[in-house]
């Protein structure tokens, strides 16, 4: 099986966000970038396929020069090979523009049985690439999967959804975005890291993917980013648990009125 | 007439609220606009939801009935809404930000090349055009988003648009759809988490657990105050890590973003990724033991304590109130 997996590079989760002086994007010199931890799964699913059922898996990345270390991560836990797209245009274009660009990327790898992506990036918390892909690749699609079992030209998938579950079932290739419970990602060995600086990537600019550059102009702009106003001061509840407890009900009832 | 569009969703011609959420905020757009609100339903008894989209604001109904359209299919309710879209050429198109519009959404941007901005937590105009509000970094930061071309499509986060009044006496068209059914990929079976629990992200109270509570078998302190007020049972990262409890009730990035008239913090010292993901919440109470735990910082009430000796107290209280309210 050939298995392509999507992977982002974004600020850690542990970041504490700064706007930027430009007002509409974050102050990212000191940030610590990972791979987005949906994407993790993602790739983790994608080396248990593979071990298997055999096969390759290549990663896929739109990003600047900094992203590369998102495939070497990838790579050091188990990928073949990747694909990195680094063009200007992607410091100006949205979603869309993004799934353009892996589009035309990941047509490059065809034939391929499957490709995975995270359910979400973390920090642009868009969760439209896996759709958008889908429908510019003409595959099916299942997203937010918390359980893939791979068969014969088709997979079964369950899927989050509010208070449940949904199984599905989809031919063979298609689009799959890894929800959190999906694994447990592994580590890279020390053997991985270092094999990893020899697995090949290839770079790639929009042109080289045949790509308009006036179709990767953005459809939606950030035009404001600000931080979430402030919070009011803390009022604290004293006295014996009891007395604590009844005063809680009572002011969520009476002053607060959610109750 | 360029209008607005949005899709609902329907079980047995009743409409979910988060559908409803979104014609209420349909129709306060195109009120300014003078334009009229278009939705689309799918699925068969679709049609039957059409009276109570229109309380809401819906003037005119899509619904596509077919009985292979019964279970959930990307492709082929995307190609029902694009359909839409192709014959009414909205200006606006509006999606409730649920499991299934979070799918089916950048599938029908892709299809119609619709602009999409996901999570929306605000709308406005200005000069007749749409101007978004969206949490990003779970909330760590608010983006204002503006389109640069037409549909301006947009999906809304649930429990963050008002309803309104519904007006009974509204009525709306019914137009039948036809589509092509085709899809390779559905939904064979839904398995439908225990009765009785309530949803994280559509909850309007929200209890959630911690390191504090020390183990597993001490979680349940936790989901008896959340019976007690009728709110839904939520973790943090650390305890879902730990396999605590299943990773569908984790709060914060990597986990659910969730803004409840008010969410009840115990033994949650408020790690960053966690108060990204709660601190929009219209009242926060916080429980822990460490005076200088973050959690208090966004916190509206506190109790410096052990959630040992408070959680059974606060589910007695709760308990009576509810008791005597119901009395």
């Amino acid at each position: 099986m050939k298995i392509v997996v999507c992977v982002k590079q974004v600020p850690d989760t542990e970041t504490r966000v700064r706007i930027g002086p430009d007002g509409r994007s974050i102050v990212d010199t000191d940030v610590n970038w990972i791979v987005s931890p949906y994407d993790e799964f993602a790739i983790e699913e994608a080396l248990r396929i593979r071990d298997a059922k055999g096969g390759e898996v290549v990663l896929v990345t739109a990003g600047p020069e900094r992203a590369q270390s998102a495939l070497r991560t990838g790579l050091a836990m188990g990928a073949d090979s990747a694909v990195h797209v680094k063009d200007a245009a992607l410091d100006a274009t949205d979603t869309a523009g993004t799934a353009r660009i892996l589009a035309g990327a990941v047509r490059t790898l065809a034939p391929f049985d499957l490709v995975l992506c995270g359910q979400q990036g973390v920090g642009g918390d868009n969760s439209q690439i896996p759709g958008l892909l889908a429908e510019l690749l003409d595959l099916p699609q299942v997203t937010v999967a918390v359980k893939i079992d791979v068969g014969d030209g088709r997979a079964l998938v369950e899927r989050e959804i509010e208070g449940g579950r949904e199984t599905w079932e989809t031919n063979l290739p298609a689009m799959i975005s890894a929800q959190k419970g999906l694994n447990e990602p592994r580590y890279a060995s020390l053997k991985g890291i270092m094999s990893a600086k020899k697995k090949p990537i290839r770079v790639v600019d929009a042109a080289a993917l045949g790509l308009d550059p006036a179709a990767l102009a953005p459809k939606v702009r950030v035009t404001a980013l600000e931080l979430p106003p402030p919070r009011a001061a803390v009022q604290m509840i004293e006295g014996d648990p009891e007395n604590q407890a009844r005063e809680l009900i009572r002011l969520l009832h009476e002053e607060a009125k959610v109750i | 007439m360029p209008g607005v569009l949005t899709f609902g969703e329907q079980r047995a011609g009743k409409p979910r609220r988060p559908s409803l959420e979104v014609v209420a905020a349909a129709r306060r757009l195109a009120d300014v606009l003078g334009a009229t609100v278009s939705s689309v339903l799918v699925g068969p008894d679709a049609a039957a939801a059409a009276g109570e989209l229109a309380s809401f604001g819906a003037d005119r109904v899509h619904a596509f009935e077919a009985p292979a359209l019964a279970t959930y299919a990307t492709e082929s309710w995307a190609r029902a809404v694009a359909q839409v879209v192709a014959e009414i050429k909205p200006r606006i198109i509006l999606f409730p930000f649920t499991a299934t519009g979070k799918d089916l959404a950048p599938r029908v941007a892709a299809k119609t090349g619709a602009g999409l901005a996901s999570d929306c937590v605000e709308l406005q105009l200005k000069d007749g055009r749409l101007v978004a509000r969206r949490p990003m970094y779970a909330g760590k930061a608010y983006a204002t988003v503006e389109w640069t071309g037409e549909p301006q499509m947009a999906s809304l986060r649930p429990n963050v648009f008002p309803l309104g009044t519904p007006d009974p006496a509204r009525r709306a068209e019914v137009r039948k759809g036809v589509v092509d059914t085709a899809a390779r990929a559905r939904v064979t079976g839904v398995t439908a988490a225990e009765r009785g629990k309530v949803e994280l992200s559509e909850a309007q109270i929200i209890v959630s657990g911690g390191r504090g509570l020390k183990g597993p078998e001490h979680f349940h302190l936790i989901e008896g105050l959340a019976e007690a007020l009728g709110a839904a049972v939520g973790a943090s990262r650390a305890v879902v890590d730990a396999g605590w409890v299943d990773h569908q009730l984790q709060v914060g990035q990597t986990g659910k973003t969730v803004s409840p008239t008010l969410y009840v913090a115990c033994g949650i010292s408020g790690a960053i990724q966690h108060l990204a993901g709660m601190s929009s919440s219209k009242y926060i109470v916080a429980i822990n033991k460490d005076p200088d735990a973050p959690i208090f910082k966004v916190a509206n009430y506190g109790i410096l304590g052990d959630v040992f000796d408070l959680l059974p107290r606060l589910t007695a209280a709760a308990k009576a109130h509810s008791t005597a309210r119901g009395a």
